[in-house]
């Protein structure tokens, strides 16, 4: 961390060096970022959403936030506690961050421990709908133990203690301001959601929901240099083609977010010269899920896709690793790719496929399609064809339900992947549902995704922060969806497997970066060698800025504004 | 004329309730769920909580109550205490709907849109009325002339080319080819001077004339049919043959005649003004009324959704009878007793 920051200076005096028109707040007059998607509120902790999450992190920040390439650095705290600094205790039960002392709130107030206690205490009130309390699991205590020291104990040793306050979904709010806000009341309070006081670059101006935020430069921020705008307009709704046509083609704005379209459109419109594409990548991974339960629609409500601890109700063609395999082998993820992705997504082998450090290498033959390997495969379980192409065995036929939400790419991607599963005798129905319910968690709705009513089903998933230890902790036996659970769960597999399961157990207890990455890795091969799911993309954040917008570091693993700060029209 | 007012006034009550409880009743019913479109990183007992923390937790009859109470009661003094600043019994507790995806009062959301809303559709139905109108007029008293032809044409060409296709053409055409007119509406803009007012004017112009276009091809047809049937009635003859200028037999006698079912058309249009233009709201980023309700559906914002809706369903009851009192005015011959 030192070696990092000693290079941050360097950088920065290169910079003056380079330039004294840079060092002026205000001096570049005003930026205009297009969401397509509007921001409904500028408090992340009643949202939850993504576009709320980035609007609200130009405004207020956490202690630490992850830079574009995954590490953490400190933001309103003066650096990063490790167990080496002693800033984490010995026994992993306790952190103590040192804050900046020099910071204000843009109401001229000083920033201090309270404000990061209060938000401790204002997201975890159980009465409050906080959405973002599981960043706050585990802590125990939060003590102020000077106006600029902050100590989090945890009920448990934490080996990877970064979580409260970190990150863009976890921002303090001023304790002043919020006061009270807590709880019930925490709705009601439509000022202070609308325009909370921040410790950011900029100042909420005028907040209209889902429509315009207007923004100024903080006047109190810490860099007196910072921010080179003096305003941020920063408008919403609409599509994203559109959205993206602003910035690229009549260059009506800086900087567009969340660009999901075709990728020729995307390259068409970049042809125009007035901006670029940036893409990044963290952790989202669209796969196709197998169901190891069964789901025949003629079991009843407490049988049908029930995992049973037992093992008394497995699918009865899936819970065959051949089929499973063949049924890989048969799709190829590179072409995939470029079809649906282009260059704003990577085939990938891997359901953890980043950061750096947890992404394995072993499992990369996914890439290449063998059909013959698969007709084998299945010749080998016992498959054979039948009359129609379709094979069959015992009197079934190889025939799977293939589920997903509804959306362009999706279909494609169904489409030709059926395609491919009938050149090796597989027969596929397809069947797309309302990203409203397929996503929405109705326990009442048979077409959710954790109810899994189908043998096959396909979404991204991801993980924020750089830490994948509740992500893995998805596939335990015990996470599996039920009726008694209200089909709340992670495991949507109902993937059970002991030998996962006790390396998940490992991975909570042990401390060190290296030794976590290791466990992640054996974690995604098990996975990824059991046939669990078959990855497809590594998909990428994109977004577009206008080639005279300089300082954009666009980042995946927190808010693309995160270093708003930074960001300067090109002299 | 009052009394029928009145009694008109009053039957609606029972209809507009009845209306409520649909509206309320089938949303409320509809599966969906407002924590639908968070990001699935957020796990479901933070959803179930969020769930509660929305209302979600209560029976349905008194979920209904309860809103019907806001909607009624508290919206309008909230609305009304804004206004005049006064403030009435506990208006500090009043609980008032709020909306579940910004969680503020829902009627401050349209309170908020109205402006752009009524600045863009609103005008769109003027310009529209007014093209309408005379080119109805003119394509009736030359029938079959090259005019009415082009007309014609015309009309059945705004009225099949959706708007979204239109509002593209004119996007490519003169923000991304000739970068002439701005393709993003700016609801912040303030009109304080001449340029200002100038920008205003620009970037309105594509989408008011997008609408413009829609909304004149029906009236204009209209216009046309209504003109002709009375070109040939008896009176218009007996007008001529009295030797009254054909100036005044066709605007004075005929117009007003035609006009008529006319006004109906148009009155039962201006509901549709409030509810915002959809699909042109989305494409320029008017964010409009119509754009509210859009997103409002897509993020499962039932309160948002019902009180939109209902509002909607009061304007229509309100402009139904309207029109139906407009008729006693233009035509001596309809009383109402």
């Amino acid at each position: 961390m030192t070696n990092k920051r000693r290079f941050l200076a360097a950088a920065s005096a290169l910079a003056m060096l380079a330039g004294p028109a840079v060092a002026e707040r205000g001096a570049d007059g005003e930026l205009k970022i297009i969401y397509w998607q509007a921001p409904s509120t500028m408090n992340p902790f009643l949202s939850g959403g993504t576009k709320e999450v980035e609007a609200a992190s130009m405004v207020i920040e956490p202690l630490a936030r992850y830079s574009n390439t995954g590490d953490i650095v400190p933001a309103l705290a003066a650096e990063i506690p490790t167990v080496e600094n002693g800033g984490v205790s010995e026994d992993l039960k306790s952190i103590t961050w040192k804050l900046k002392t020099d910071v204000m709130w843009s109401d001229g107030t000083p920033f201090t421990a309270e404000d990061a206690i209060f938000t401790w205490k204002y997201c975890t009130d159980p009465n409050g709908g906080c959405a973002q309390t599981t960043y706050f699991e585990g802590v125990s205590a939060m003590e102020a133990i000077d106006a600029h020291t902050l100590k989090i104990s945890f009920t448990e040793p934490k080996p990877f203690p970064y979580t409260a306050l970190v990150g863009s979904e976890s921002p303090i709010i001023q304790a002043k301001q919020f006061a009270d806000c807590m709880g019930a009341k925490a709705p009601e309070c439509t000022e202070q959601n609308f325009n909370p006081i921040g410790t950011g670059p900029f100042k909420v101006v005028e907040f209209r929901a889902n429509d315009v935020i207007t923004l100024e430069a903080n006047p109190h921020y810490r860099d007196p240099a910072k921010p080179a705008f003096a305003k941020v307009t920063f408008k919403g709704g609409g599509d994203a083609e559109s959205a993206a046509r602003s910035v690229l083609q009549t260059g009506e704005f800086d900087y567009a977010w969340n660009l999901q379209i075709s990728p020729e459109v995307l390259t068409e419109m970049e042809s125009a010269g007035k901006g670029k594409v940036v893409v990044a990548f963290a952790t989202s991974v669209e796969r196709i899920h197998v169901n190891f339960t069964n789901p025949d629609s003629a079991l009843g409500p407490d049988d049908r896709s029930v995992f049973k601890a037992d093992g008394s109700n497995p699918h009865p063609i899936l819970s065959d690793i051949r089929v499973r395999k063949a049924l890989s082998k048969a799709i190829d993820p590179v072409v995939l790719t470029e079809i649906g992705y282009g260059k704003t997504g990577k085939p990938t082998c891997n359901v953890l496929p980043g950061p750096d450090i947890y992404a394995s290498t072993a499992n990369e033959a996914c890439k290449t399609q063998n059909l013959d390997e698969a007709k084998a495969l299945l010749d080998e379980a016992g498959w054979v064809p039948g009359s129609d192409g379709v094979r069959v065995k015992d009197g079934r036929r190889l025939s799977f339900l293939y589920q997903t939400s509804t959306n362009a790419v999706r279909q494609e991607f169904q489409a030709i992947i059926k395609e491919w599963w009938s050149q090796i005798g597989v027969e596929t129905e397809l069947r797309n549902i309302s990203a409203s319910v397929f996503f929405g968690g109705d326990p009442n709705s048979p077409d959710t995704f954790q109810k899994f009513y189908a043998d096959l089903e396909m979404y991204t998933n991801n993980f924020s922060g750089v830490d994948p230890e509740a992500y893995m902790a998805n596939w335990l036996c015990d996470k599996a969806p039920t009726p008694a659970t209200q089909w709340q769960g992670e495991n949507i597999n109902r993937y059970c497997n002991p030998e996962y399961d006790a390396l998940a157990a490992e991975f909570a207890k042990t401390a060190g970066l290296e030794a976590r990455a290791e466990i992640a890795k054996k974690m995604n091969d098990i996975l990824m060698q059991d046939y669990v799911m078959f990855p497809l993309v590594h998909r990428g954040g994109t977004s577009a800025h206008a080639n005279s917008l300089e300082g954009v570091l666009i980042n995946d693993w927190d808010s693309e504004l995160w270093n708003i700060a930074d960001w300067r029209r090109a002299k | 004329m009052l009394r029928y007012a009145i009694r008109r006034l009053l039957i609606s009550i029972p209809t507009l309730l009845a209306i409520s409880f649909i509206v309320f009743a089938l949303l409320d019913l509809a599966p969906s769920d407002p924590t639908a479109n968070l990001p699935l990183t957020i796990p479901p007992e933070v959803r179930e909580k969020i769930r509660l923390s929305l209302g979600l937790g209560e029976p349905f009859p008194i979920r209904y109550l309860k809103w019907l109470q806001q909607f009624l009661i508290n919206e309008p003094l909230a609305v009304f205490e804004q206004l005049t600043g006064l403030s009435i019994g506990d208006s500090e507790n009043r609980l008032r709907v709020l909306s579940w995806a910004t969680r503020s009062p829902v009627t401050d959301l349209i309170v908020e849109r109205m402006p752009q809303t009524l600045w863009v559709v609103g005008m769109s139905y003027v310009v529209a009325v007014l093209i309408a109108v005379p080119i109805g007029v003119i394509s009736a008293y030359r029938q079959y002339s090259i005019f009415d032809q082009v007309g014609t044409l015309i009309s059945m060409l705004g009225f099949s080319i959706p708007t979204f296709f239109t509002g593209l053409l004119l996007i490519v055409i003169f923000s991304v080819w000739l970068g002439w007119l701005p393709s993003i509406y700016d609801t912040t803009h303030v009109v304080n001077d001449w340029e200002s007012f100038l920008f205003q004017v620009r970037q309105m112009i594509m989408p008011t004339m997008v609408l413009a276009l829609a909304n004149a091809s029906q009236i204009s047809r209209f216009m046309r049919a209504s003109m002709l049937d009375n070109l040939n009635q008896d009176y218009v003859r007996t007008a001529r043959a009295k030797g009254v200028r054909e100036r005044t037999v066709v605007l004075l006698h005929v117009l007003r005649n035609s006009l008529i079912p006319v006004v109906t058309v148009i009155a039962l249009g201006v509901p549709t003004i409030f509810g915002g233009a959809i699909v042109t709201e989305q494409i320029f980023r008017v964010n409009g009324i119509g754009a509210l309700l859009i997103t409002g559906i897509e993020s499962n914002d039932i309160p948002l959704v019902q009180t939109l809706t209902f509002i909607f369903a009061i304007l229509i009851v309100l402009f139904n009878l309207i029109a139906d009192l407009l008729y006693g005015v233009l035509d001596p011959r309809i009383r109402y007793e």
